[in-house]
Order: structure tokens, then sequence, then C-alpha cells
């Protein structure tokens, strides 16, 4: 009797496959997953944990997170990340303290792995959502990420 | 001969013998027919590509081909060209004739079929009393082409492939032949248009026969799926196995009439479900009976295509079977099956239990 309960649960089973690829087959306008993507350009936003290339979030005031420590320099396994930087006085209590001049980032090396990211103490770097990294010139891929005349926000090193 | 008498096709007809001889005239109505014939495979086979395309990607959540032209309707003839001027290349150890002459075994076989369709009450190029029998001969010849692609090819993929196809046509040819014959039964007559006029008056086949015309459908379906080698039954060309199995070694327009041929292949198995279970051209329920100016091939039309949708769907639902599986479903399910069956519709017809 098996002969027959088998043909009964391969046609059945066969049918509930039916019915779901029917069922995207119907819904193809809300289920679409497909991006037009040079048309939707203005559009389109990347999901949250996208990778595009890291950035330093600056506040209004043009102050940065960033401490200076090199943790990121130390995590970056292929030497993407160079930062520049020297002992000046600091302005509010007059003492010598360690500050960054530049914080450069090599995108055309960087392989996105994120290690610096999450070695950063005061979460001064993030990833950005951006996808259209192309240049036309190799060293337009090095970037300078704190922004001129930027200073470390207060409160940060406690 | 000639039985086209579509009211254009009649004055085509009566104005070519009133401007030439005789002789000159019927040669030239040939060449005509054979032109349209040849058009209708091409765009069919252009088409059907670009339908497969787009349902594939709306059964996987895409969009499917949307660049050249509105809604992409010119990607598979920019697909053409591309192959038409690519180069017709092939290695050196093949056997260059019967290489060369694979591809147009394909290509005729399905030429052939095509001729005996009835596309609406007018427009039937070849009307023989044994069409059924003339349809299932010649689409057995395709699959020549197939071995002696894969043959001549000298490649181990393309023979693997080749012989599974023999093997499979072998096999599930005699399903087809059986759910046809099962239908036939029914109808008496081999003959195409004879077989459309039995539904005219009677319902549909499929309503006609009820449980054992149902039946006859569903294995026609399997049967004819693979007798056209689309998956779940591609394991000719299985792409994760064979490379592209017996077509691997071919390049250019002779890849393409590989390409074409399948999917007109799919056409015929789909016409000859058509006609034999959903009345041909004629409209449901007999809405456009009285409609002259009506044109019957479109009903033809849109049923063969609800056909091939079915077959579509099946290829982008089903995983691909094993060769043994492949032949435990038709030695061991459908063949017992259907013999059952046919005997079920002898007793029906005999008891006079059809519908």
């Amino acid at each position: 009797m098996s002969y027959f309960s088998d043909i009964y649960n391969g046609i059945k089973t066969l049918l509930t496959g039916m019915r779901v690829t029917g069922g995207h087959f119907v819904r193809i306008r809300s289920e679409n997953i497909t991006q037009l993507y040079p048309d939707n350009r203005d559009t389109l936003q990347m999901f949250e944990r996208f990778r595009g290339e890291v950035v330093m979030p600056h506040d209004e005031n043009n102050e940065h997170r960033c401490t200076g420590c090199q943790s990121c320099e130390i995590a970056c396994p292929n030497g993407s990340i160079e930062i520049i930087w020297d002992r000046q006085v600091d302005p509010a209590t007059g003492k010598k303290k360690k500050m960054i001049d530049k914080h450069i980032y090599h995108l055309s090396m960087c392989t996105m792995c994120g290690l610096c990211i999450s070695a950063c103490p005061t979460d001064a770097i993030v990833w950005a959502q951006n996808y259209e990294n192309a240049v036309y010139d190799r060293s337009a891929l090095t970037k300078v990420l704190n922004q001129p005349g930027s200073k470390l926000k207060a409160g940060i090193e406690e | 001969m000639m039985n086209i008498p579509l009211s254009i096709t009649t004055t085509i007809h009566d104005w070519l013998f009133s401007i030439m001889p005789e002789g000159a005239a019927t040669i030239t109505e040939w060449v005509l027919i054979a032109v349209a014939y040849l058009a209708l495979f091409a765009v069919a086979g252009l088409y059907l590509v670009l339908l497969e395309r787009k349902v594939a990607a709306w059964f996987q959540f895409r969009l499917g081909p949307n660049r050249v032209g509105p809604w992409g309707i010119f990607q598979t003839i920019a697909d053409a060209l591309k192959l038409v001027s690519k180069e017709i290349y092939s290695n050196q150890k093949v056997d260059k004739f019967l290489f060369n002459l694979a591809p147009y075994f394909v290509i005729v076989a399905s030429l052939m079929a095509m001729a005996v369709f009835p596309f609406s009450k007018q427009f039937q190029g070849f009307d023989i009393n044994i069409g059924v029998f003339f349809l299932f001969a010649v689409s057995s010849i395709g699959v020549i082409g197939l071995l002696v692609g894969g043959w001549a090819s000298n490649n181990k993929y393309s023979l693997i492939g080749a012989m599974r196809s023999g093997l499979q046509t072998i096999s599930y040819e005699l399903s087809v032949g059986l759910s046809i014959l099962t239908m036939v039964l029914l109808t008496g007559t081999l003959q195409l248009s004879e077989i459309i006029e039995v539904q005219r008056t009677g319902g549909w086949l499929i309503f006609q026969g009820h449980i054992p015309a149902v039946i006859a459908f569903m294995i026609f379906m399997i049967a004819g799926t693979a007798e056209t080698n689309r998956a779940p039954f591609d394991l000719v060309e299985a792409e994760s196995e064979l490379g592209a199995g017996f077509h691997t070694e071919y390049s250019g327009m002779q890849f393409a009439y590989f390409f074409l041929a399948e999917f007109i292949n799919m056409f015929i198995i789909a016409s000859i479900a058509v006609v034999l279970f959903f009345g041909g051209w004629l409209s449901p329920f007999g809405i456009t009976e009285g409609i002259t100016w009506f044109p019957e091939v479109l009903w033809f039309v849109i049923k063969v295509f609800m056909i091939i949708l079915l077959m579509m769907w099946f290829r982008w639902t089903f995983p691909r079977l094993r060769v043994d599986q492949l032949l435990t479903l038709e030695w061991k399910y459908l063949l017992p099956i259907n013999m059952v069956n046919l005997v079920l519709m002898a007793v029906i017809i005999w008891l006079n239990f059809t519908l």
C-alpha cells in the first residue's frame, strides 16, 4: 500500500512547492527585491549594517571624538590607517596633551574588516553607508578623516 | 493539398493563381508558407525565451530583463543578434559532418511538428488523417539531433548528456504515447482538425473524459516536460554536473538553434495538450462561436501560453531528478498508472459514462 501513499505524498508535496512559488509569482509587485539601481540613485538607502567606508562623524561645532590613542592604527591588519599626532598645549587646562593632527585613511587598502571600529574606545569612527566609491585617481582614495580645524569634544577623555 | 482557406490566405491563393500559371503559383505558395512558419518559429522561440526569463524572475522575487526596450521586450532580439555575429567555432577533434548536421535535425523535427497544428479553423499547414501519429513520430526525431551532436562533439560531458537524453526519451516516449492513446480512444480519430470538431459538440475532451482524461493530462504534462528536456528533467544539460550537456561544444548560431528548438519543443508539447485536452482553437463555452470576424487563433495562443506557464512553473519550483529517480518515476509509476488508465478509459467509453 505504500505505493499509493507514495503517489499521494508525492503529488501533495509537489503542489505545496508550487503554491509557494505561485504565491511569489502573483505577489511580485510587493515582494520584488530588485533595486533599479542607476534610476533610483536619489532615493536608494543602504541598510544600516552596510560597510561603505570608515568615516569620523563631527558635530555642529566641528568637534570629533578621536583622542589619538592609535588603537585603530594598531588594530588595522594592513596599515590602512595612519595617525599623525603631536603633543600640544590644551587651551582648557594649559597642560601638554596628545592630539591628532591628521587621521589618514587609505580606502584603497581597506578590506572593510571593521577591526578599527570595534577597537575604538570612544566610538570616534563609524561605518558610512555610501557605496559609490569609484574615482578616477588613486590619490583620491587617501582620505583625511578629521576635518580641518576640528578639535576633540570635551569630556571624551574622562 | 494546402488546407488554408483563411480569408486572407484564400485571397492570396486566388490572386496568385490569377496572375501566374498553376505550377508557379503552387511553388510560390509553398515558399510563402515556409517563410510564414520560419517567421513563427523565430518569433515564438525568441519571445518564449524572454517569457521564460521574466517568469523565472517573478518566481524568485526579481524583475527580470528590463533594460533593452520597454519591459525588456527587445532583450532576446539583442541576444539573437549577438549570437548571429559570433564565430561558429569547433575544436579539432570533432566529427565535422555530424557536428554541423546535428542542429538541423533538431530544428527540422520541430518545424515538421509545427506544420500539422490547427492554429485556427482556416490556418493549418498540413491536415493529414494520421496527424497525431505523425506528430508523435516527428517529435522523436529531435532526439537524434541531440545524440548526434553529443557524439560528434568528442567530449565526455556532451556524450554523457546525449546518452542521458536518449535514455530519457526512450522511457518517456512511452508515457506520452499511452496518454495520447487514451485521448485518441475518446475521439476515435487521429486527424487533428476532426479531434477539434469532436470537441465542438461534446465539450473539451478533458471534461468529456473526466477522471481518466485528467489523469492522462497529468501524465502527459509530466512526460511532455521530460520530452522537452526541461527541469526537473534536465539531466541532459545538467549545468552542475555536465557543463552544458550535449551542446557544450557548440557556439554562435548552432548553439542558438539548439536553444530555440528547446523552446519550440515546449510550444509543441503545449500545443498537443491544447488540441487533445482543451479544445484547440475553440472558445470556452462557445462565447465567440457566432462572431465571424473573431480570430480563433487567439484562443489557441492563449491556451498554449497557459500550458507553457504551467511548464515554467514546474521548472522553477522542482529540483532536478537523479537518473535512477527518473527511471523509477517512469517505469514504476507512470507506465502502470497509464496502462490502468487506458483500460479505465475504454471501460468508460464502453459503458457510455462520458460526459
